[in-house]
Protein backbone atom coordinates (compact mmCIF):
# COMPACT_ATOMS: atom_id res chain seq x y z
CA UNK A 1 0.00 0.00 0.00
CA UNK A 2 1.19 3.75 -0.87
CA UNK A 3 -0.01 6.98 0.38
CA UNK A 4 -1.50 9.52 -2.14
CA UNK A 5 -1.95 12.61 -1.57
CA UNK A 6 -5.31 14.07 -2.94
CA UNK A 7 -6.30 16.94 -1.40
CA UNK A 8 -9.71 17.11 -3.38
CA UNK A 9 -12.80 18.41 -2.84
CA UNK A 10 -15.46 16.48 -2.18
CA UNK A 11 -17.32 18.05 -4.91
CA UNK A 12 -14.55 17.76 -7.32
CA UNK A 13 -16.03 15.68 -9.91
CA UNK A 14 -19.30 17.75 -9.97
CA UNK A 15 -17.78 20.71 -10.34
CA UNK A 16 -16.15 19.77 -13.79
CA UNK A 17 -19.17 17.46 -14.62
CA UNK A 18 -21.47 21.04 -13.94
CA UNK A 19 -18.72 23.26 -15.80
CA UNK A 20 -19.22 21.12 -18.81
CA UNK A 21 -23.03 21.14 -18.52
CA UNK A 22 -22.99 24.69 -18.69
CA UNK A 23 -20.85 25.02 -21.37
CA UNK A 24 -23.44 22.86 -23.67
CA UNK A 25 -26.27 24.62 -22.12
CA UNK A 26 -24.22 27.95 -23.27
CA UNK A 27 -23.61 26.15 -26.66
CA UNK A 28 -27.34 25.28 -27.10
CA UNK A 29 -28.45 29.02 -26.20
CA UNK A 30 -30.78 27.42 -23.08
CA UNK A 31 -30.56 29.58 -20.07
CA UNK A 32 -30.90 26.92 -17.26
CA UNK A 33 -31.86 28.72 -13.79
CA UNK A 34 -31.72 26.68 -10.70
CA UNK A 35 -34.26 27.63 -8.34
CA UNK A 36 -33.67 26.88 -4.50
CA UNK A 37 -36.24 27.46 -1.32
CA UNK A 38 -37.37 25.77 1.34
CA UNK A 39 -40.50 23.88 0.77
CA UNK A 40 -43.72 25.77 0.94
CA UNK A 41 -41.75 28.99 0.13
CA UNK A 42 -44.57 29.57 -3.20
CA UNK A 43 -41.97 27.95 -5.70
CA UNK A 44 -45.24 26.23 -8.08
CA UNK A 45 -46.92 29.69 -7.61
CA UNK A 46 -44.20 31.49 -9.00
CA UNK A 47 -43.21 29.58 -11.62
CA UNK A 48 -47.19 30.09 -12.67
CA UNK A 49 -47.26 33.55 -12.78
CA UNK A 50 -43.56 33.22 -14.56
CA UNK A 51 -45.06 31.43 -17.49
CA UNK A 52 -48.48 33.49 -17.62
CA UNK A 53 -45.89 36.59 -17.56
CA UNK A 54 -43.41 35.45 -20.24
CA UNK A 55 -46.10 34.19 -23.06
CA UNK A 56 -43.35 34.58 -26.49
CA UNK A 57 -40.76 32.40 -23.87
CA UNK A 58 -40.48 28.68 -24.58
CA UNK A 59 -40.15 27.66 -21.21
CA UNK A 60 -39.13 24.16 -19.82
CA UNK A 61 -39.46 22.92 -16.15
CA UNK A 62 -37.30 20.15 -14.59
CA UNK A 63 -39.16 19.06 -10.85
CA UNK A 64 -36.81 17.68 -8.41
CA UNK A 65 -38.99 18.08 -5.29
CA UNK A 66 -42.30 16.29 -5.60
CA UNK A 67 -43.33 12.77 -5.43
CA UNK A 68 -46.68 12.92 -7.19
CA UNK A 69 -47.18 14.60 -10.61
CA UNK A 70 -49.53 17.34 -9.08
CA UNK A 71 -46.58 20.38 -9.49
CA UNK A 72 -45.91 18.91 -12.77
CA UNK A 73 -49.61 18.88 -13.90
CA UNK A 74 -49.92 22.20 -13.31
CA UNK A 75 -46.67 23.48 -14.42
CA UNK A 76 -47.72 21.63 -17.77
CA UNK A 77 -51.64 22.91 -18.07
CA UNK A 78 -49.80 26.54 -18.23
CA UNK A 79 -48.60 25.28 -21.29
CA UNK A 80 -44.58 24.78 -20.54
CA UNK A 81 -42.80 21.46 -21.17
CA UNK A 82 -42.43 19.58 -17.40
CA UNK A 83 -40.85 16.61 -16.37
CA UNK A 84 -39.73 15.23 -12.72
CA UNK A 85 -36.75 14.38 -11.88
CA UNK A 86 -36.10 11.79 -9.33
CA UNK A 87 -33.47 12.25 -6.48
CA UNK A 88 -33.04 8.83 -5.12
CA UNK A 89 -33.81 10.02 -2.02
CA UNK A 90 -31.04 12.41 -1.55
CA UNK A 91 -31.34 15.86 -0.42
CA UNK A 92 -30.29 17.76 -3.93
CA UNK A 93 -29.94 17.72 -7.34
CA UNK A 94 -26.40 17.70 -8.78
CA UNK A 95 -25.19 17.79 -12.59
CA UNK A 96 -25.42 14.35 -13.62
CA UNK A 97 -29.18 13.75 -12.19
CA UNK A 98 -30.02 17.89 -14.10
CA UNK A 99 -28.43 16.69 -17.13
CA UNK A 100 -30.36 13.48 -17.43
CA UNK A 101 -33.41 15.11 -16.64
CA UNK A 102 -32.38 18.02 -19.34
CA UNK A 103 -31.36 15.15 -22.12
CA UNK A 104 -34.62 13.21 -20.97
CA UNK A 105 -37.18 16.16 -21.84
CA UNK A 106 -35.21 17.93 -24.77
CA UNK A 107 -34.44 21.46 -24.56
CA UNK A 108 -34.16 21.85 -28.45
CA UNK A 109 -37.11 24.03 -28.38
CA UNK A 110 -36.24 25.54 -25.13
CA UNK A 111 -35.53 29.65 -24.40
CA UNK A 112 -35.73 29.10 -20.80
CA UNK A 113 -34.99 25.80 -18.59
CA UNK A 114 -35.96 26.25 -14.80
CA UNK A 115 -34.89 23.53 -12.18
CA UNK A 116 -36.57 23.37 -9.40
CA UNK A 117 -34.58 21.71 -6.53
CA UNK A 118 -35.28 20.12 -3.67
CA UNK A 119 -37.09 22.43 -1.23
CA UNK A 120 -33.84 22.94 1.45
CA UNK A 121 -31.45 25.87 2.25
CA UNK A 122 -28.37 23.76 2.92
CA UNK A 123 -27.07 20.94 1.07
CA UNK A 124 -28.62 22.42 -2.71
CA UNK A 125 -26.36 25.54 -2.33
CA UNK A 126 -22.85 23.33 -2.10
CA UNK A 127 -23.73 21.37 -5.49
CA UNK A 128 -23.23 23.11 -8.79
CA UNK A 129 -25.95 21.93 -10.86
CA UNK A 130 -24.75 23.36 -13.90
CA UNK A 131 -26.96 26.25 -14.12
CA UNK A 132 -26.38 29.62 -16.11
CA UNK A 133 -27.55 31.51 -12.87
CA UNK A 134 -28.94 30.36 -9.31
CA UNK A 135 -31.86 31.58 -7.89
CA UNK A 136 -33.30 31.77 -4.36
CA UNK A 137 -36.38 32.07 -2.76
CA UNK A 138 -37.68 33.24 0.57
CA UNK A 139 -41.05 33.81 1.60
CA UNK A 140 -41.80 36.16 3.99
CA UNK A 141 -43.61 34.07 6.47
CA UNK A 142 -39.73 31.87 7.10
CA UNK A 143 -38.71 35.15 8.78
CA UNK A 144 -35.80 38.00 7.57
CA UNK A 145 -33.46 36.11 9.59
CA UNK A 146 -32.59 33.43 6.94
CA UNK A 147 -29.61 34.99 5.69
CA UNK A 148 -28.05 34.97 9.14
CA UNK A 149 -28.78 30.61 9.20
CA UNK A 150 -27.89 29.62 5.91
CA UNK A 151 -25.06 32.12 4.40
CA UNK A 152 -24.11 29.79 1.55
CA UNK A 153 -27.59 29.58 -0.38
CA UNK A 154 -27.27 34.13 0.08
CA UNK A 155 -23.45 33.49 -1.14
CA UNK A 156 -23.92 31.47 -4.34
CA UNK A 157 -27.20 32.68 -6.00
CA UNK A 158 -27.43 35.41 -8.44
CA UNK A 159 -30.93 36.69 -6.97
CA UNK A 160 -33.05 36.37 -4.09
CA UNK A 161 -37.19 36.85 -4.99
CA UNK A 162 -38.78 37.25 -1.67
CA UNK A 163 -42.37 36.03 -1.90
CA UNK A 164 -45.65 36.82 -0.38
CA UNK A 165 -45.58 40.49 0.07
CA UNK A 166 -48.90 40.22 0.30
CA UNK A 167 -48.92 38.92 3.20
CA UNK A 168 -46.11 42.00 4.71
CA UNK A 169 -49.15 43.31 7.06
CA UNK A 170 -49.43 40.53 8.97
CA UNK A 171 -46.17 39.18 9.12
CA UNK A 172 -43.22 40.98 11.48
CA UNK A 173 -40.73 40.77 8.28
CA UNK A 174 -38.09 43.61 8.28
CA UNK A 175 -37.90 44.02 4.74
CA UNK A 176 -34.69 46.72 4.58
CA UNK A 177 -32.83 44.11 7.32
CA UNK A 178 -33.61 40.82 5.49
CA UNK A 179 -32.04 42.97 2.29
CA UNK A 180 -29.16 44.30 4.04
CA UNK A 181 -28.58 40.67 5.86
CA UNK A 182 -28.45 39.14 2.23
CA UNK A 183 -26.56 42.06 0.58
CA UNK A 184 -23.59 41.84 3.35
CA UNK A 185 -23.21 38.18 2.46
CA UNK A 186 -23.78 38.87 -1.46
CA UNK A 187 -23.09 42.60 -2.25
CA UNK A 188 -24.10 41.78 -6.38
CA UNK A 189 -26.83 39.70 -5.27
CA UNK A 190 -30.03 40.74 -7.60
CA UNK A 191 -33.48 41.37 -5.24
CA UNK A 192 -36.94 41.35 -6.49
CA UNK A 193 -39.71 41.47 -3.65
CA UNK A 194 -42.62 40.11 -4.89
CA UNK A 195 -46.23 38.32 -4.84
CA UNK A 196 -46.71 36.21 -7.43
CA UNK A 197 -50.75 36.01 -6.38
CA UNK A 198 -51.49 39.95 -6.69
CA UNK A 199 -48.69 40.29 -9.22
CA UNK A 200 -47.30 43.20 -7.00
CA UNK A 201 -43.18 43.26 -8.15
CA UNK A 202 -43.82 40.35 -10.92
CA UNK A 203 -42.63 43.21 -13.57
CA UNK A 204 -39.31 43.78 -12.38
CA UNK A 205 -38.58 39.84 -11.99
CA UNK A 206 -39.70 38.85 -15.37
CA UNK A 207 -37.45 41.63 -17.00
CA UNK A 208 -34.64 40.32 -15.72
CA UNK A 209 -35.45 37.15 -16.52
CA UNK A 210 -35.60 38.10 -20.42
CA UNK A 211 -32.31 39.92 -20.10
CA UNK A 212 -30.53 37.34 -18.93
CA UNK A 213 -31.81 35.24 -21.72
CA UNK A 214 -30.53 37.93 -23.73
CA UNK A 215 -26.97 38.09 -22.48
CA UNK A 216 -27.14 34.49 -22.10
CA UNK A 217 -27.33 34.10 -25.69
CA UNK A 218 -25.26 37.31 -26.75
CA UNK A 219 -22.56 35.24 -25.45
CA UNK A 220 -22.99 31.92 -26.61
CA UNK B 1 -30.05 12.13 3.89
CA UNK B 2 -27.23 14.88 3.47
CA UNK B 3 -24.38 12.67 4.30
CA UNK B 4 -25.16 9.55 1.72
CA UNK B 5 -25.10 12.28 -1.27
CA UNK B 6 -21.64 13.24 -0.20
CA UNK B 7 -20.22 9.78 0.20
CA UNK B 8 -21.54 9.21 -3.83
CA UNK B 9 -19.33 11.77 -4.50
CA UNK B 10 -16.61 10.66 -2.88
CA UNK B 11 -16.39 7.36 -4.33
CA UNK B 12 -17.16 9.10 -7.62
CA UNK B 13 -13.85 10.86 -7.60
CA UNK B 14 -11.76 7.87 -6.04
CA UNK B 15 -13.50 6.11 -8.67
CA UNK B 16 -11.61 8.01 -10.86
CA UNK B 17 -8.43 8.96 -9.08
CA UNK B 18 -8.10 4.94 -9.43
CA UNK B 19 -8.48 4.99 -13.06
CA UNK B 20 -6.19 7.93 -13.53
CA UNK B 21 -3.44 6.12 -11.23
CA UNK B 22 -4.29 2.62 -11.99
CA UNK B 23 -5.15 1.32 -8.75
CA UNK B 24 -6.31 -1.93 -7.97
CA UNK B 25 -7.38 -1.37 -4.16
CA UNK B 26 -7.62 1.83 -1.73
CA UNK B 27 -7.27 0.41 1.80
CA UNK B 28 -8.25 3.37 3.61
CA UNK B 29 -9.46 6.87 2.44
CA UNK B 30 -9.02 9.83 5.01
CA UNK B 31 -10.97 12.55 4.95
CA UNK B 32 -10.95 15.98 6.88
CA UNK B 33 -14.08 17.42 7.80
CA UNK B 34 -14.90 20.93 9.22
CA UNK B 35 -16.13 21.38 12.26
CA UNK B 36 -19.38 23.45 11.13
CA UNK B 37 -19.86 21.78 7.50
CA UNK B 38 -23.27 20.31 8.54
CA UNK B 39 -21.93 16.50 8.24
CA UNK B 40 -22.34 14.24 11.33
CA UNK B 41 -19.42 11.78 11.19
CA UNK B 42 -21.66 8.78 12.66
CA UNK B 43 -23.90 9.01 9.91
CA UNK B 44 -21.31 9.21 7.03
CA UNK B 45 -19.37 6.37 8.46
CA UNK B 46 -22.15 4.35 8.36
CA UNK B 47 -23.30 5.39 4.75
CA UNK B 48 -19.34 4.95 3.67
CA UNK B 49 -19.61 1.30 4.93
CA UNK B 50 -23.25 0.58 3.08
CA UNK B 51 -22.40 2.50 -0.53
CA UNK B 52 -18.46 1.48 -0.49
CA UNK B 53 -19.67 -2.13 -1.55
CA UNK B 54 -21.32 -1.01 -4.51
CA UNK B 55 -17.36 0.20 -5.80
CA UNK B 56 -15.48 -2.71 -6.75
CA UNK B 57 -11.62 -0.79 -5.82
CA UNK B 58 -13.34 1.12 -2.66
CA UNK B 59 -15.21 -2.46 -0.84
CA UNK B 60 -12.56 -3.10 1.67
CA UNK B 61 -11.48 1.13 2.23
CA UNK B 62 -11.96 2.12 5.86
CA UNK B 63 -12.99 5.68 6.31
CA UNK B 64 -10.54 8.24 8.41
CA UNK B 65 -12.15 11.51 9.57
CA UNK B 66 -9.73 14.62 10.89
CA UNK B 67 -11.67 17.31 12.20
CA UNK B 68 -10.73 20.49 11.13
CA UNK B 69 -11.91 23.25 14.14
CA UNK B 70 -14.11 25.90 13.17
CA UNK B 71 -12.80 29.56 13.35
CA UNK B 72 -14.19 32.98 12.88
CA UNK B 73 -12.91 36.57 11.63
CA UNK B 74 -14.35 39.47 13.54
CA UNK B 75 -13.66 42.45 10.53
CA UNK B 76 -14.37 45.11 13.50
CA UNK B 77 -12.20 44.17 16.25
CA UNK B 78 -9.75 41.72 14.07
CA UNK B 79 -9.66 38.57 16.26
CA UNK B 80 -10.20 35.08 15.65
CA UNK B 81 -12.13 33.09 17.84
CA UNK B 82 -14.06 29.64 18.13
CA UNK B 83 -17.34 29.39 15.90
CA UNK B 84 -19.01 26.37 17.84
CA UNK B 85 -18.64 28.34 20.87
CA UNK B 86 -19.80 31.49 20.30
CA UNK B 87 -21.46 31.54 17.13
CA UNK B 88 -22.28 34.45 14.61
CA UNK B 89 -21.54 37.32 17.20
CA UNK B 90 -17.55 38.27 17.98
CA UNK B 91 -17.32 37.50 21.87
CA UNK B 92 -14.99 40.55 22.35
CA UNK B 93 -16.60 43.49 20.88
CA UNK B 94 -20.66 41.92 20.21
CA UNK B 95 -20.39 42.80 16.07
CA UNK B 96 -22.06 40.64 13.93
CA UNK B 97 -19.28 41.59 11.04
CA UNK B 98 -17.78 38.25 11.30
CA UNK B 99 -16.61 35.63 8.60
CA UNK B 100 -15.84 31.95 8.93
CA UNK B 101 -11.94 31.38 8.50
CA UNK B 102 -12.36 27.86 8.06
CA UNK B 103 -14.63 25.02 9.52
CA UNK B 104 -16.65 24.10 6.15
CA UNK B 105 -14.23 22.07 4.45
CA UNK B 106 -15.02 18.49 3.12
CA UNK B 107 -11.83 17.41 1.54
CA UNK B 108 -10.64 14.14 0.79
CA UNK B 109 -6.81 14.30 2.35
CA UNK B 110 -5.17 11.39 0.96
CA UNK B 111 -5.57 7.36 0.31
CA UNK B 112 -3.53 4.51 0.81
CA UNK B 113 -4.16 2.34 -2.45
CA UNK B 114 -2.51 -0.50 -3.80
CA UNK B 115 -1.51 -0.02 -8.22
CA UNK B 116 -1.09 -2.50 -10.88
CA UNK B 117 2.90 -1.99 -11.00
Amino acid sequence: MKVIELHKSVTDSNDRDADRLRAEMKEAGVLLINIMSSPGSGKTTLLSSTIKGMPETRIAVLEADIDSAVDAEKIESLGAKAVQVHTDGMCHMDAGMTRAGLEGMGFEDVDLAVLENVGNLICPAEFDTGAGKNVMILSITEGDDKPLKYPLMFETSDALVISKIDALPYFNFDMEKCMERARRLNPDIQIFPLSAKTGEGMDAWISWLHEEINRWRENS
Amino acid sequence: MHELGIVTHVAKTLDEVAEENKITRIGSVTLQIGEVSGIINDYFVDCWDYFKKKHPVLADAEMKIEIIPAVTYCEDCRSEYETVKYGKICPHCHSERTWLLRGNECTIKEIEAETQE
